[in-house]
């Protein structure tokens, strides 16, 4: 039972023992008194071991005893169809938490412990994260956003390479596909944010989403579509408020929000939904461009 | 084979002249033994001598191979000549998770190649694992009698080699696509079958990521009044859904597709009333699907839950609450697959309905190792107090105890098969923080029926000490990151008289716990070991021991291995010597 007192000894009971075997290992006993001086309060001192022994601490914490996130994403979900917003939301965490997993792998083998037992079985794995670990099949990850299953299924179908480790799909990147409404149109639309990388191409995008639906929404007298020559006019000015209609979209907080003001990437890691709307209701409210938020109406749609 | 079967006595001028008494005992002996269903009944019997060899090979109509390179196709099937209905298994399991590099093998071509010779009155197929293309599939519709093809984890194919089988195979009755990778070869394949009613009882397609025309298959619904099984894939939204089901209110297992609205939603619609299609579905027992569901219209359900025993929700991002809604009602449930989303409370809910769960699978929604995994023991434990009959568990977890464990270990006696995932590596008992040692000794201890076990978590050599002691029945073992030393392998390989499949990876065993396992290699279906200690000269001393074995290094990439190390070694008896279709990257010792 060498081995296992072994493992048992690195698995730290209290923050004060942990510290005291970090300094046992790695320091003489002329450190003494740094060790008192740092049995204060947390987050002291540039003392390298014991940072990296509060670290371990807290990770432990965040790995094991936090409460999830994933409660406060499903309440999102069920808001909204389809709609990964609240994913990326509870990705984001997770997302930070890929970025130094081998912090986590300290707690069981710290560069001063001697076990040739774990160092041997991590001597491939250092990186992030491993091959085929969880032993999950490809098309049930990324469940969080469903919409975006296609792409991660195409994505996974490439040839991993053991070296450099099976790196996590961020759900964040793939397919982002919104809910997008106008004003006057009965049918609402999709559109994948991740196929953009600027407004102006999302105002175009919209354009060309609603450009026959509102040609044949103003058309009553005929039943039938207008095909593209007759009736259509693009959609202009969405973005600049000189158009007949502007782009509005609600944040993760249900505020409404002018689409244009924040940078497109903070844009798309708030925005749930998008809407189109007439101008000419946008002004009754009152609106400046920068970062004013519309209070949500009872009459507004 | 010694297939010298002596011809039948000709009748000598004509009078009649009762056959001699060897061959009136072949016939009896033919006539008795295809009542033997069961595989290893009928292996030992063929053991027993020649006759009864030759006999049981005769009256073999089901054809199990489970290792395509085991056996050359020819061997298998001069044996068996009269075997209508084949299953081949490809792959080792962990190739499911890339540890294998693609264009490994377990191609069906050389199979289907010789089955058009010998077995040209081929009813029935499946393949697991195997690598199947449209050409293969385009001979095999050729077969006139074909009627069941089933398809598990398989690829190398697309929609054009399944619009051959649907147009060509006339008396298709099953058609199962369960977990393979089809490509979208742009082909709408479903409107391949043929006018007029089919035979079609199954239907399942419901991997395949190809949008298909639904007017298509509605009209394909409609003209199969056989249909039982359908599966549908995620382009089949709910609207469609109904309109399907109400053609086939005679379905016994229902793959809902997306359960979702298309995308084109139009708001103030009358949406049709997806509850009364399902009420008309008064034969339902299985119910799966839901791959982009918005739990708004779960409720849809409730008249079929009643009599479901298969429920799969394990594509369901849905809470504990709204589970809670759905199970209350599911009193006959004996196998339930679900996401973690619904955590330890939403297990808890299944505990207390499902009195009858035979098999629990609960799958990550996030499956990376350092997720936060909301099911934990408690769900566990829940489990274990409610559903005493459980027999079958698939279980992802963070946090783990070893007295959850142990307790489900003492509340489910009948335990067959325990796959136990803590997904971070080496996380011990995280209220005790000791190893979860204790907890799978207790599952090997108190499941006497066990034949399958997973492991995971931080577990010592004392672990497999206990595996090895007490696994009487177990066939299966996979193992991950996990043992201090060789002495972990050594007890698994001179304990478990039963083992057949071991799979391990990452765990430091080296060359001197392989070399303990010589005298059992040719009685187990294969070992995988990669990512352990094993070095290229071990393994080819056993090699050399072993010359019905195939020992195959696997480089997971093409340059000199570095340190004598082997990235993966996957070994398996075989009757037909080495494979002749080995990749480069692949070094058969």
């Amino acid at each position: 039972m060498e081995g296992c007192s072994k493992l048992l000894d690195l698995i730290p009971k209290d923050r004060e023992w942990l510290l005291r075997r970090d300094k046992q290992r790695s320091h003489g006993c002329s450190e003494e008194k740094n060790l008192e001086l740092r049995l204060g309060p947390p987050g002291g001192g540039g003392d390298e071991d014991i940072g990296s022994g509060e670290r371990e601490d807290s990770m432990l914490s965040l790995g094991y005893f936090s409460n999830n996130n994933t409660c406060g994403a499903k309440r999102g979900f069920k808001d909204t169809v389809g709609l990964p917003a609240m994913a990326k939301e509870s990705s984001q965490p997770c997302c930070n938490k890929v970025v130094d997993p081998s912090e986590k792998k300290k707690a069981f083998s710290p560069a001063s412990a001697d076990t040739a037992v774990l160092n041997s079985s991590q001597k491939k794995t250092a990186p992030a994260s491993v091959v085929g670990w969880p032993p999950i099949r490809s098309f049930r990850k990324n469940l969080a956003s469903s919409s975006s299953f296609k792409q991660a299924l195409e994505s996974q179908n490439a040839v991993p390479s053991k070296v450099s480790g099976e790196k996590p799909v961020e759900s964040c990147q793939k397919g982002f596909f919104v809910k997008i409404n106008m004003d006057g149109v009965p049918i609402g639309r999709k559109v994948d944010l991740a196929a953009y990388d600027s407004y102006e191409k999302l105002s175009i995008a919209v354009d060309e989403l609603f450009r026959d639906l509102l040609a044949a929404q103003r058309d009553t007298s005929a039943g039938v579509i207008q095909n593209k020559q007759k009736g259509e006019r693009a959609i202009t000015g969405l973005l600049d408020g000189n158009g007949e209609y502007t782009l509005v979209y609600e944040d993760n907080e249900g505020d409404r929000v002018l689409v244009g003001d924040v940078p497109w990437h903070m844009f798309v890691s708030t925005v749930k939904r998008l809407r189109v709307l007439k101008s000419s209701e946008l002004h009754s409210l009152c609106l400046e461009s920068k970062q004013e938020k519309i209070p949500l109406h009872a009459d507004y749609k | 084979m010694r297939e010298d079967r002596p011809p039948p006595t000709p009748s000598r001028g004509g009078a009649y002249s009762p056959p001699p008494p060897d061959q009136v005992l072949e016939n009896v002996l033919e006539h008795v033994l295809q009542f033997l269903t069961f595989r290893r009944d009928r292996n030992a019997a063929a053991l027993v001598c020649r006759s009864w060899h030759r006999a049981e090979a005769l009256t073999r109509l089901e054809l199990f191979i489970g290792n395509c390179y085991a056996v050359a196709p020819r061997r298998a099937m001069e044996r068996f000549r009269r075997a209508t209905a084949v299953t081949i298994k490809g792959k080792p399991r962990f190739a499911d998770f890339n540890l294998m590099p693609p264009d490994w093998g377990a191609n069906f071509t050389p199979w289907v190649t010789f089955m058009a010779q010998c077995y040209r009155a081929l009813e029935k197929l499946c393949l697991k694992r195997m690598f199947v293309t449209d050409e293969d599939l385009e001979l095999l519709a050729s077969f006139p009698s074909f009627r069941e093809l089933v398809l598990i984890c398989c690829d190398g194919f697309g929609t054009s080699g399944l619009a051959v089988v649907a147009s060509k195979c006339r008396k298709l009755r099953v058609l199962d696509l369960i977990e393979d990778e089809v490509t979208d070869d742009e082909i709408d394949w479903i409107s391949c079958f043929p006018e007029g009613e089919t035979c079609l009882e199954s239907l399942i397609f419901d991997c395949v990521e190809c949008p298909i025309y639904f007017e298509a298959l509605e009209r394909l619904v409609a003209r199969s009044p056989s249909l039982k099984k359908l599966k549908l894939n995620r382009y089949v939204s709910i609207v469609q859904l109904y309109r399907l089901m109400i053609r086939a209110p005679q379905l016994t297992h229902l793959g809902t597709g997306s359960f979702s609205p298309s995308e084109i939603v139009a708001q103030g619609d009358q949406e049709p009333d997806y509850s009364s299609a399902f009420d008309a579905c008064r034969s339902l027992v299985c119910l799966s699907g839901f791959r982009e569901i918005v739990p708004d219209y779960l409720p849809a359900i409730y008249p079929v839950c009643a009599n479901l025993t298969s429920l799969n929700f394990s594509y369901a991002n849905i809470s504990a609450e709204q589970l809670r809604s759905v199970i209350r009602y599911c009193h006959k449930l004996q196998i339930f697959w679900v996401l973690d989303t619904v955590c330890d409370a939403g297990l808890q809910a299944v505990a207390a309905t499902c009195k009858d769960l035979r098999e629990l699978r609960v799958f990550p929604i996030d499956a990376r190792e350092d997720s936060e995994a909301p099911v934990s023991d408690v769900g566990l434990l829940a489990i274990s107090e409610g559903c005493r009959k459980l027999q079958s568990i698939l279980y992802f977890c963070q946090r783990m105890t070893n007295a959850a464990v142990i307790a489900m270990s003492e509340n489910c006696p009948e335990l067959v098969v325990f796959r136990l995932c803590i997904m971070g590596r080496h996380l011990p008992d995280h209220v005790t923080r000791e190893p979860m040692d204790e907890g799978f000794g207790a599952i090997v201890k108190n499941c006497k029926k066990l034949t399958r076990l997973a492991t995971s978590g931080l577990l010592t050599d004392r672990a497999f000490s206990y595996i090895g002691q007490y696994g009487k029945l177990v066939r299966t073992l996979s193992v991950a990151f996990a043992g201090d030393s060789d002495t972990g392998l050594k007890y698994v390989l001179e304990g478990c008289p039963r083992l057949q499949k071991l799979e391990i990876r990452d765990s430091p065993f080296g060359d001197s716990a392989l070399r303990t396992g010589l005298h059992r290699y040719y009685n187990m279906r294969f070992l995988w070991m990669s990512s352990c200690r094993l070095t290229r000269r071990g393994c080819k001393e056993i090699a050399q021991q072993m010359p019905h074995l195939v020992v195959e290094m696997i480089n997971g990439e093409e340059e000199e291995v570095k340190d004598d190390y082997v990235d993966t070694l996957y070994m398996y008896r075989s009757l037909d010597g080495p494979r002749a279709d080995a990749p480069s990257f692949v070094t058969i010792l």
